[in-house]
């Protein structure tokens, strides 16, 4: 039997936009990505990455091809197909001893969507993103032919196709090495930083002493308080150190419904913030805790995304570099507050240097990252206020998180789109692989 | 437990052969296509299962397959004490009705394929004093139902089938296991719309495993659709000729 595509309702984890979709979903994924014009996996890109680019135009929904194919105990080299999910992988690794060299914040991602978005995580200045550490990839490319790339062969498409937004081919199997950790657990350290200076010279020091680290900020404080928040650090507990027993499987708790819309009104946003920055009532904690609730505290919370209510929301994450010390970072959040932003929450966090992957995100400077609502108006306004800025200072956005950025916002800030679209050309000169944000932004046709 | 199990590359039996693997049973895999079992195999042992994991062909349309396939397992694992049949076929009841031939596969592979390989399994089991027979049928086979005319008949030939079994060689050591899963998300169902109470192929399988450590003879999963079902059963037939469920 032909696999069948049906019909779904689909959306990122920002749930706008919402598209009806042609869905093929199978364990077999070579089967599913043949007549695919793109894949996608759980969904947790914010915006419109992982959207067809028509309603017509069949997706391949990867998340049913999760078998792990290679395991060399030795090397700690792991191969696996594309839908595989970071779940899983610390469900059967991180007891034995190993994790994932490079995590982002969630741990419902496939490694297909790890290597489409090059994810970064708190380790981001000492171990770069995830791409670095992939050492091979089995794709379906346009043509329907399927190809092992690495750095080695089809250099040029690898690259590519790290942080490439599954524009360059079907990822069908991802190898890479996963590391060694000598405990489950994580030692960490708080701290309470009284405004942005603060914040932002925490991150350098503790850059130099600790392999994880990220910032929360209050991004509705103001004046000095202006970047106020809370400094994360954290390391792998030595044996010594941590709990005998494994960490335990955490129960979840689920989002029983979408919130109407004034659940996030201002004071309700104030109130959460002043709350997550007071809870914090020591100036500095520290000790063992859950490696769950250090890489994952929002996973806790299972559909958190209908806190947001009927009309969705959205992250903007940028990186602005450094050359001006916290300049750029400070004239970003009173952007964000003059043009009338709010957030809930806002994650700042120092990048290392950039990565193999010809779009990927990270570059030498500073992330910051913020969700807010969508208002249909102000929302698109907002981000074309804070993208200028971002091109003013020299910075990028991040595809994964965005969903409203201009394509001509999108060429100032990328002056390596030129080379990406060359490799794109080359391997797909009808662009049959496409998605909506393709459409949008790189002038696909729909 | 030494296990054959036909059927886990895919849905409820992949996800079932992984708990197993998990606890350190040693797993034989058996099934049509031998890439796809491999890359099961390889999956399951870095999953906890002892290596090797090893496979055979068989067919659930190709009733001379089942014996080697046994024979093989048999001598792989050095004998084994349970054999877990999630192996099937599902077409709708539309698809069917216009494709005579696809209704006659299907009718082979859920029912007369699988008690036949059922017999060879149980023979087998019997002749070492016993052991586990778990089979998947289905919610379908309890009432004869608008949506699921054919596939609901295979399967409720053989959740009797299954009944009878159990009622016989129970007391020789013989422990049937029929499993009914409700509507599960799976690959099979992924172009259908799932009702309320679908279940996740995880959850079915911890239940299921539950089921053949203490021998149920019956089990249904997710554990709501036994509710459901005793009031389907008992719904007059005026009732049933209106509704479409």
């Amino acid at each position: 039997m032909t696999l069948q595509p049906h019909r779904s309702k689909l959306s990122g984890w920002g749930r706008f936009p919402v598209v009806d979709g042609l869905v093929l979903k199978s364990e077999d994924l070579p089967a599913a990505t043949e007549g695919a014009t793109l894949s996608r996996g759980l969904g947790r890109s914010y915006g419109d990455s992982s959207l067809p680019a028509g309603t017509d135009l069949p997706v391949a929904d990867a998340t049913l091809a999760d078998r792990l194919l290679g395991f060399d105990p030795a090397s700690g080299m792991l191969r696996a197909e594309a839908g595989a999910s970071l779940f899983e992988l610390n469900r059967v690794f991180l007891r034995r001893g190993w994790f994932v060299p490079v995590s982002p914040g969630t741990q419902f991602v496939t490694l297909g969507g790890m290597v489409a978005s090059d994810v970064h995580g708190k380790n981001h200045h000492v171990d770069g993103c995830f791409g670095e550490h992939v050492r091979g990839l089995k794709l379906r490319v346009a043509d329907g032919r399927i190809i092992e790339c690495s750095d080695t062969a089809e250099q040029e498409l690898f690259r590519a196709t790290i942080g490439g937004m599954g524009l360059t081919g079907h990822i069908l199997e991802v190898e890479f090495p996963m590391r060694p950790i000598p405990s489950p657990w994580i030692w960490s350290e708080s701290q309470r930083v009284e405004n942005l200076d603060l914040m932002a010279a925490g991150l350098k020091e503790a850059a130099r002493e600790w392999p994880m680290t990220v910032g929360w900020i209050d991004c509705l404080a103001r004046g000095a308080k202006l970047g106020r928040g809370i400094l994360m650090k954290g390391r792998w507990a030595q044996p010594d150190e941590a709990p005998k027993k494994p960490p335990p499987l955490k129960g979840r708790l689920r989002v029983p419904f979408q919130f109407p819309g004034i659940a996030l009104c201002k004071p309700n946003m104030k109130a959460f913030n002043l709350a997550y920055y007071w809870k914090h009532i020591q100036p500095c904690r520290r000790g063992i805790v859950h490696p769950d609730a250090f890489f994952y505290p929002l996973d806790a919370l299972d559909d958190w995304n209908l806190i947001y209510g009927r009309r969705g929301f959205t992250q903007y994450q940028c990186v602005l570099p450094h050359a001006d010390g916290n300049g750029p970072a400070r004239r970003f959040l009173e952007r964000f507050v003059s043009a009338g932003g709010m957030g809930f929450l806002c994650v700042i966090k120092d990048c290392g240097a950039e990565g193999k992957g010809m779009l990927s995100f990270p570059q030498p400077g500073i992330s910051i990252a913020m969700d807010f609502p969508i208002h249909p108006t102000k929302t698109p306004a907002l981000v074309d206020r804070l993208n200028e800025l971002v091109i003013a200072e020299g910075g990028r956005i991040y595809l994964t998180k965005d969903t409203f950025t201009r394509p001509e916002h999108f060429r100032a800030m990328e002056p390596r789109l030129e080379a990406f679209n060359a490799v794109r050309r080359k391997w797909d000169p009808e662009v049959r692989i496409r998605s909506a944000q393709s459409v949008r932004l790189l002038g696909d046709s729909a | 437990m030494k296990a054959v199990l036909f059927g886990a590359s895919k849905g409820m039996g992949r996800a079932l052969a992984r708990l197993m693997a998990a606890r350190g049973d040693r797993l034989f895999l058996i099934g049509r296509v031998s890439e796809d079992l491999e890359r099961s195999a390889r999956d399951l042992e870095i999953r906890g299962a002892p290596a090797p994991v090893m496979t055979a062909f068989c067919d659930l349309l190709n009733p001379e397959s089942f014996a080697p396939a046994l024979d093989r397992a048999e001598r792989e694992l050095d004998g084994f004490n349970a054999v877990v049949v999630t192996a099937g076929m599902f077409a709708t009841q539309e698809e069917m009705e216009t494709d005579p031939q696809l209704a006659a596969r299907v009718l082979a592979a859920d029912f007369t394929g699988t008690v036949l390989f059922c017999e060879e399994a149980r023979r087998r089991l019997l002749a070492t004093g016993g052991g586990t027979l778990c089979v998947f049928s289905s919610v379908a086979g309890e009432r004869g139902r608008k949506p699921v005319i054919l596939y609901g008949a295979a399967k409720a030939g053989l959740s009797k089938y299954l009944e009878g079994l159990d009622h016989k060689f129970r007391a020789r050591g013989l422990r049937t296991v029929c499993v009914k899963p409700g509507f599960v998300k799976t690959g099979m169902t992924a172009g259908l719309k799932p009702p309320p109470m679908a279940g996740q192929p995880e959850a079915v399988a911890r239940r299921v495993l539950r089921a053949i450590d203490r021998g149920r003879p019956e089990v249904y999963a997710p554990a709501a659709w036994r509710g459901v079902m005793c009031i389907i059963r008992n719904l007059p037939r005026f009732v049933m000729r209106k509704i479409e469920f």
